[in-house]
């Protein structure tokens, strides 16, 4: 119980340090937003166009917010030496990587609801439904996951906005084309038995690479 | 030290030896393809080239989670000299994939499973090789490296399987190669077998090179 | 398992050959040390030396290359989590994030300690620092010297038995350091042990039960206070620091 409780405890602390200052709560949100308006523009205002590449659209924009957001995780602990002070507490480090995960996974997933409300109202097509939210909550579990080895990392490398991005994005492409497909599937009005290969893809990649980067976090943690 | 360098010398001939007679196979023994046409060829230095881009990126993997285990250096040496060859292979196999597409079907390039993986892969490789090159300190590097070669090994059978699926759903893709007679067999066994021995010969180098300039290091370490 | 009782056990710091490589850059070069239960040991020496290293080594944020740190009869390397709650470290950066509360810093790190009793013991500590009025501020509004004190309470949280101090008068105020002195050295009727590292030489020496002089990642001097001759040891710090202190 210790494990938990304490990896509940990091994931507050983050929660209460965004809430507090709610910078990074604005900055990725309106960027996301932006990115769904020039997306608007570049691709024709068709409705028809719109609904075919909204899945598309939709991912795009989930990506690139997804690093913005991924990327503040652990640059707000090199502040004040913060990192040397959880390293010695008496937890293991992977308590750090789960904090720390969940903690991105609920961010990223509250900017995400934010944004498929607003891609509703902007573009008259209904993302709201209960098997596209569910495809988001799946595929942003994998993103949160390998999202925050790779945050760890970058943040101990030289030009770190532009790493992360770097390792990240090819890793996730397996999921977002998975749910681009099944998100298609969805707006195409399909049933839950067509979504089930892409379920499981991304089911098995979140399971995959979860435990992969939980047992290696203590390698980018150490030093 | 003798031993080693008769040991290369022989590498390297072998290598020559065996090149020489791939690339006679390839341009003279083997008949044109019916298809194709001469442009065809190029698909026996293609082959090999994803062979090898493929299983430098295991040995990447699996010298990934010795280095880690036991913090020799040697390991790692393994692990960024297969990145980097690997990494050149795999640009190369793109590169042919275009020059062959491009002849063949009017294309250059098309978004099959096997090359948006192998896409995906040559990703990864600059993934692995950025994050080396942008660590503050080599050490440091050096355990960044084995995380992503661990991290992006496991991830690449799952990509293969979304692009597989992907494919299902959008087909159109273009297919590369057909049955193979006699001949085209033997000229490509032929032809991996000289890439396969070349690519030995260049990761030796390269391990060999590394651990010179490591050595170098600790002395001028020692100096100071 | 620890190898003897615990109670008994004289010797609380023990490091046998501990080795601290940066890619091709040895910071420390085998370091034998040993410090007694309730023990002042006082790290003197120069940038580059290695004191932060060492520090962070026992502290058990770092791993060594080679050699074995044992604490309180428990080894670093497989009891890292039971050393850790006996271990209270300040260093020049204070671990505190700026915006959060006091009161939500010392929490979360209560939580990270096990502190029985959170809120008693927060407001415990932070009247022993003097920042009981502020403990709804954030931490990014305090004045230096301010953090400095939440930074003492936060190490003294869950009532460690030894202190490591890195660096005090670069960090923290002397003034803040010489009146809550009493209460770092003592909890509760428990004489602390203590590893502070100093470029001071006269302050480490007021203080100090315990000298060593670090130099290059060796320790050059070590000596207790009795066998102590300033003037050699202001000599030896000389020699391998290169500088006068």
């Amino acid at each position: 119980m210790s494990f938990l409780s304490k990896s509940l405890a990091i994931a507050r602390k983050e929660a209460l340090a965004e809430m507090r200052t709610r910078e990074m709560v604005f900055a990725v949100l309106v960027f996301t937003l932006l990115v769904l308006v020039i997306f608007n523009f570049t691709t024709g205002v068709s409705p028809q166009v719109v609904h075919d590449i909204a899945p598309g659209l939709l991912w795009a924009t989930f990506s690139f917010s997804g690093v913005l957001a991924l990327n503040r995780s652990f640059v707000r602990e090199k502040e004040n030496g913060c990192l040397d002070g959880l390293m010695a507490c008496p937890a293991d480090r992977e308590v750090i990587y789960a904090g720390k995960a969940l903690s991105s996974l609920v961010f990223m997933l509250s900017i995400e609801i934010i944004a498929l409300v607003i891609f509703t109202l902007l573009f008259n097509v209904n993302v709201l439904s209960l098997p596209l939210i569910l495809i988001t909550f799946l595929a942003t579990i994998g993103f949160a996951a390998v999202g925050t080895l790779f945050s760890a990392l970058s943040a101990n490398t030289r030009a770190r906005e532009m790493v992360l991005p770097i390792l990240f994005l090819p890793v996730v492409l397996p999921v977002v084309i998975s749910a681009v497909q099944a998100s298609e599937k969805v707006l195409d009005g399909k049933s839950w038995g067509g979504l089930s290969p892409y379920l499981q893809l991304i089911l098995a990649f979140d399971v995959v690479i979860t435990a992969v980067s939980y047992l290696v976090f203590a390698y980018v943690i150490e030093q | 030290m003798k031993g080693k360098e008769t040991l290369k010398t022989v590498g390297l001939f072998a290598a020559l030896a065996l090149f020489v007679a791939a690339l006679y196979m390839v341009f003279i023994y083997v008949p044109t393809e019916a298809q194709m046409g001469v442009v065809q060829r190029i698909f026996y230095f293609h082959v090999p080239l994803a062979w090898l881009g493929l299983l430098s990126y295991t040995l990447v993997f699996i010298s990934s989670i010795m280095f880690l285990w036991k913090r020799n250096a040697s390991w790692d040496n393994l692990a960024s000299s297969a990145a980097e060859i690997g990494f050149i292979f795999t640009t190369l196999f793109l590169i042919s994939g275009s020059l062959w597409a491009k002849p063949a079907w009017g294309v250059w390039w098309t978004w099959t499973p096997r090359l948006t993986t192998a896409l995906i892969l040559w990703f990864i490789y600059i993934a692995y090789l950025t994050v080396r090159f942008y660590a503050p300190e080599k050490q440091q590097g050096a355990r960044f490296g084995a995380v992503v070669g661990i991290v992006g090994f496991v991830d690449v059978p799952i990509i293969a399987l979304a692009t597989t699926i992907w494919q299902s759903e959008h087909p159109g893709a273009l297919i590369f190669e057909g049955g193979l007679a006699p001949e085209m067999k033997l000229t490509l066994m032929t032809s991996i077998a000289a890439f396969t021995v070349l690519y030995i010969f260049l990761l030796t180098l390269s391990t060999g090179l590394k651990k010179r300039e490591n050595e170098i290091e600790e002395l001028r370490e020692k100096l100071e | 398992m620890p190898n003897g009782n615990p109670e008994t056990v004289q010797t609380v710091i023990e490091t046998r050959g501990v080795t601290k490589r940066f890619g091709n850059r040895l910071v420390l070069k085998g370091i034998d040390l040993t410090v007694r239960r309730g023990e002042l040991a006082v790290l003197f020496g120069p940038n580059g030396a290695g004191k932060t290293t060492l520090l962070r080594i026992l502290a058990t944020i770092m791993n060594p290359t080679a050699g074995t740190i044992t604490i309180d009869g428990f080894s670093a390397k497989d009891d890292a989590g039971v050393i850790r709650r006996k271990i209270g470290v300040v260093s020049h950066l204070t671990f505190l994030y700026n915006d959060l509360t006091i009161r939500e810093n010392l929490d979360f790190y209560a939580r990270m300690y096990d502190v029985p009793q959170r809120k008693e013991r927060i407001q415990e500590t932070v009247e022993m620092v003097g920042m009981g009025a502020r403990l709804n501020d954030r931490v990014g509004t305090l004045s230096r010297g301010m953090q400095q004190r939440v930074a003492i309470a936060r190490a003294v949280l869950h009532q460690p038995e030894i202190l490591l101090f890195d660096e005090p008068e670069t960090g923290l105020d002397q003034r803040i350091i010489s009146v809550l002195w009493d209460n770092l050295r003592y909890e509760k009727g428990v004489k602390r042990t203590i590893v502070l590292t100093t470029h001071d030489l006269d302050r480490g020496l007021e203080l100090g039960e315990r000298f060593l002089v670090l130099s290059r990642g060796t320790v050059v001097y070590d000596n207790v206070r009795a066998q102590v001759d300033t003037s050699l040891l202001r000599q030896t710090y000389e020699q391998w620091a290169g500088v006068a202190i």
